[in-house]
C-alpha cells in the first residue's frame, strides 16, 4: 500500500474510523492522569501501605502484640507480608480510594465545562454520547488503577519488610504462595468494581453543575453520607443499597472455600448503581445547554 | 457520507425563525432569520447581550433552539452535527486551554475528539496548525504559561486542524497586539481566498469594515439588519461639517442651500450635503459673509450605520 501524501490525506473526508473511539480514550487518560491532582491522590493512595507496613513493623521489633484493633489483616501481616495488600485495601477503601475516585469522576464533565474546553470538545466534534462514555471508561481505568496502586505498594512493602511465603486462610487452610498472589489479583479486581457505584454517581453529579469544585466536593460528601448512614441499624432497609455497604466483604476472598454471597450482592449493587446512574448521567448530558 | 455542498440558495449558514429562551423565561435570541452566502467574511455585529453568542451556540450544536430552525453548510443543527462540525472551525468566546498541558498536546487533544480526523496525519496537521499562527516556537510550552494573545492564537490554531468549509470566529484578534491583529487580520483574508466562509464576530467596527464582504446587526435578539457591507454602509448619509465663529447665519445660508437635517453645535454646524455643486455652497456661504474656518464631508461610517440601526452606541468595552 502506497502511503497517502498528507496534505491529499488531510483533504479527503473520512467517515469514523471502526477505532474511532480509542484515540480520544487514549487521549482523555493521559489528560486525566498528567493533572496534579490525580498524581497527589495516587502517590498519597501509595504511601498509605507503606506506612502500614512501617508501623507494624515497628510496633513488631518493639515487642508489641498486634491486637485485634486497626484495620482487617493487621494481626496476620507480620506473619505473612501478602496480607499487607489487604490490609492496605481495608484501610483505605473507607475513604482514601473512594475520594480519589470520587474527585476524577466528579471532575470529569463539570471541570471540563468549568474551564471551557468542553465546548471545544464538542464542536471537535467529540459527541455528546461518545465523549460520555469515554469519560466513563476512563474513571472506571482510574478505579482499577487506583486499586493497583494501593496493591502494588503495599505489596511491595510486605514482601521488602515481612516473610512471605505459604499462608493461611481466614477459615485456617493453608494455601501456597502462588494461589495467595492469585487471590489478591482477585481481591484487586473485586475493590476497583466495588468502587464503579461511587464512579458512576460521581459521573452524573459532574454533568449537573459546571463547577469541577462543587462536583468533586459533593460526590466526596455522597462518601462519607452514604458510610454515616450505614452505621444506624434504624436504617436496615436502605442500607443494603447503600454503594459502600458491601465494600470490605472482599475479605471473604481470603477465605476457604471463599465465601460468595456478600461479594456477589455487592458487585450485583455496583451494577445497579452503573446503570441508573450511567442512564441518568446520560439522559442529562446529551440534552443540557453548554453555556460555558 | 460525502460532503454535502450547500445549495447556492442556502447559504451555508441559514436559519429561519431561530428562537431561544432560557429558562426563567428571558429571549435571548428571537426569530432569528439568518443567511450566510457561501465565500463570503460574515461580520456579525451587535451590542453586548445583544444574543450573537447564545447564536454561535445554536449554530454549534451547543445549545438546543427552543424553536425556529438552523442549517449548517445546508445541514440541519444540531441534528447533522457529526457529519458538519469536521468541516467548522471555532472559536466561541475566547479560547479554553488545558492549562497542564502544552500548546501541541492541546491540539493533538481536540484532533483526537474529531473521530473522522485521521490520526496518521496528526502531528503534521496538529504542526503545520501551529506554524500558521505563529506558535511553532512556544508548541511544547505549557499552555497555563500562555499570554492571552497566544491563547487566542492557540485557538485559532485548533480552528485550522483541517481544512474546513466554515470558520465561525467569535472576536478572534481579542487580547492580540497590533501587530498580532494585522496578521489575524492576513491569515483570514487568506482562509477566504481559499474559498472557506469565515462567520466573524467582533466588537471592532474598523475591523469589520476591513475584513468582511457582508454582514448582520444584532440587538436585543432580534436581527435588525443584514446584507453586503457597502450597501449598509451607504444606509447612512455622509454630513457637510462647516466650522465657523458665525454658525446663526451659516445654519441659514446652508438651509438655504438645501442641505437637510441642519444643526449647529458650538462653531460647528452640520447637515446632509445638498445634491449640488459643493463649492458653489461654499461660495454662498462667504458670499454672505460667513467666516469659513473650515469646510469638509465628513465619510460616513459603518459605526454612523451601526448607532442608526441600533438607536445606541456601539460597546467598545464589549
Amino acid at each position: 500500500m502506497s502511503r497517502a501524501d498528507p496534505a491529499t490525506a488531510v483533504a479527503a473526508e473520512r467517515g469514523p474510523a471502526p477505532l474511532w473511539t480509542l484515540g480520544l480514550l487514549r487521549s482523555e487518560l493521559l489528560t486525566t492522569l498528567r493533572r496534579l491532582r490525580a498524581l497527589v491522590l495516587l502517590g498519597v493512595l501509595a504511601a498509605v501501605p507503606v506506612l502500614i507496613g512501617v508501623v507494624v513493623k515497628v510496633r513488631a521489633r518493639g515487642g508489641g502484640s498486634s491486637g485485634a484493633a486497626g484495620p482487617a489483616f493487621l494481626g496476620q501481616v507480620t506473619d505473612n507480608g501478602l496480607f499487607l495488600v489487604c490490609t492496605a485495601l481495608a484501610a483505605t477503601l473507607p475513604f482514601f480510594l473512594p475520594m480519589a475516585v470520587g474527585v476524577v469522576a466528579g471532575d470529569a464533565i463539570a471541570g471540563e465545562a468549568d474551564v471551557g474546553t468542553l465546548r471545544y470538545l464538542l464542536v471537535a466534534p467529540a459527541g455528546r454520547t461518545r465523549l460520555l462514555l469515554v469519560k466513563y471508561a476512563t474513571v472506571v481505568v482510574f478505579c482499577l488503577l487506583a486499586t493497583l496502586v494501593v496493591a502494588a505498594s503495599a505489596l511491595l512493602t510486605g514482601v521488602l519488610l515481612f516473610p512471605v511465603g505459604e499462608l493461611m486462610t481466614i477459615s485456617g487452610t493453608t494455601i501456597s504462595f502462588t494461589d495467595g498472589l492469585l487471590r489478591a489479583l482477585l481481591v484487586v479486581l473485586v475493590v476497583a468494581a466495588s468502587l464503579i457505584g461511587i464512579a458512576s454517581l460521581g459521573l452524573f453529579v459532574s454533568t449537573l453543575t459546571n463547577s469541577g469544585i462543587a462536583a468533586m466536593a459533593t460526590t466526596v460528601g455522597l462518601v462519607v453520607t452514604a458510610q454515616i448512614l450505614d452505621q444506624f441499624p434504624q436504617l436496615h432497609a436502605v442500607r443494603p443499597y447503600l454503594f459502600s455497604h458491601y465494600w470490605l466483604s472482599f475479605a471473604d476472598l481470603m477465605r476457604d472455600p471463599v465465601y460468595w454471597p456478600d461479594l456477589v450482592h455487592g458487585l450485583g449493587l455496583q451494577v445497579l448503581y452503573a446503570a441508573v446512574f450511567g442512564s441518568a448521567a446520560w439522559a442529562r448530558f446529551s440534552t443540557k445547554d453548554i453555556n460555558t | 457520507m460525502g460532503p454535502v455542498r450547500p445549495g447556492a440558495v442556502d447559504g451555508v449558514i441559514a436559519t429561519r425563525g431561530l428562537t431561544k429562551r432560557y429558562r426563567g423565561g428571558q429571549l435571548a435570541v428571537d426569530g432569528l432569520d439568518l443567511t450566510v452566502p457561501a465565500g463570503s467574511v460574515f461580520g456579525f455585529l451587535g451590542p453586548n447581550g445583544s444574543g450573537k453568542t447564545t447564536t454561535i451556540r445554536m449554530l454549534m450544536g451547543l445549545v438546543e433552539p427552543t424553536s425556529g430552525t438552523a442549517r449548517v453548510l445546508g445541514l440541519p443543527m444540531p441534528r447533522a452535527a457529526r457529519t458538519v462540525l469536521p468541516q467548522v472551525g471555532a472559536l466561541i468566546e475566547g479560547p479554553a486551554l488545558y492549562g497542564h498541558l502544552s500548546g501541541r498536546d492541546n491540539l493533538l487533544r481536540l484532533d483526537a475528539a474529531d473521530p473522522t480526523a485521521d490520526p496518521r496525519t496528526r502531528r503534521a496537521r496538529v504542526a503545520a496548525a501551529l506554524e500558521r499562527v505563529g506558535l511553532a516556537a512556544a508548541a511544547g510550552k505549557r499552555a497555563k504559561a500562555y499570554s492571552l494573545g497566544m491563547k487566542q492564537r492557540l485557538g485559532l490554531a485548533a480552528a485550522l486542524l483541517r481544512p474546513r468549509r466554515l470558520l465561525v470566529l467569535d472576536e478572534p484578534t481579542n487580547g492580540l497586539d497590533p501587530q498580532g491583529m494585522r496578521e489575524i487580520r492576513t491569515l483570514i483574508r487568506e482562509l477566504a481566498a481559499d474559498g472557506t466562509t469565515v462567520f466573524l464576530s467582533s466588537h471592532l467596527l474598523d475591523e469589520i469594515e476591513q475584513l468582511c464582504t457582508h454582514l448582520a446587526v444584532m440587538a436585543r435578539g432580534r436581527l435588525l439588519a443584514q446584507g453586503a457591507t457597502a450597501d449598509l454602509a451607504a444606509g447612512a448619509r455622509d454630513r457637510l461639517v462647516v466650522t465657523t465663529p458665525d454658525p446663526v447665519e451659516a445654519a441659514r445660508v446652508l438651509k438655504e442651500q438645501g442641505a437637510a437635517d441642519v444643526t449647529a453645535d458650538g462653531d460647528r454646524v452640520t447637515g446632509e450635503p445638498p445634491a449640488r455643486d459643493l463649492a458653489e455652497v461654499n461660495a454662498a456661504l462667504v458670499a454672505a459673509g460667513v467666516r469659513v474656518r473650515g469646510f469638509t464631508l465628513r465619510r460616513a461610517s459603518l459605526e454612523d450605520s451601526f448607532v442608526a440601526l441600533t438607536g445606541e452606541g456601539f460597546d467598545v468595552a464589549r
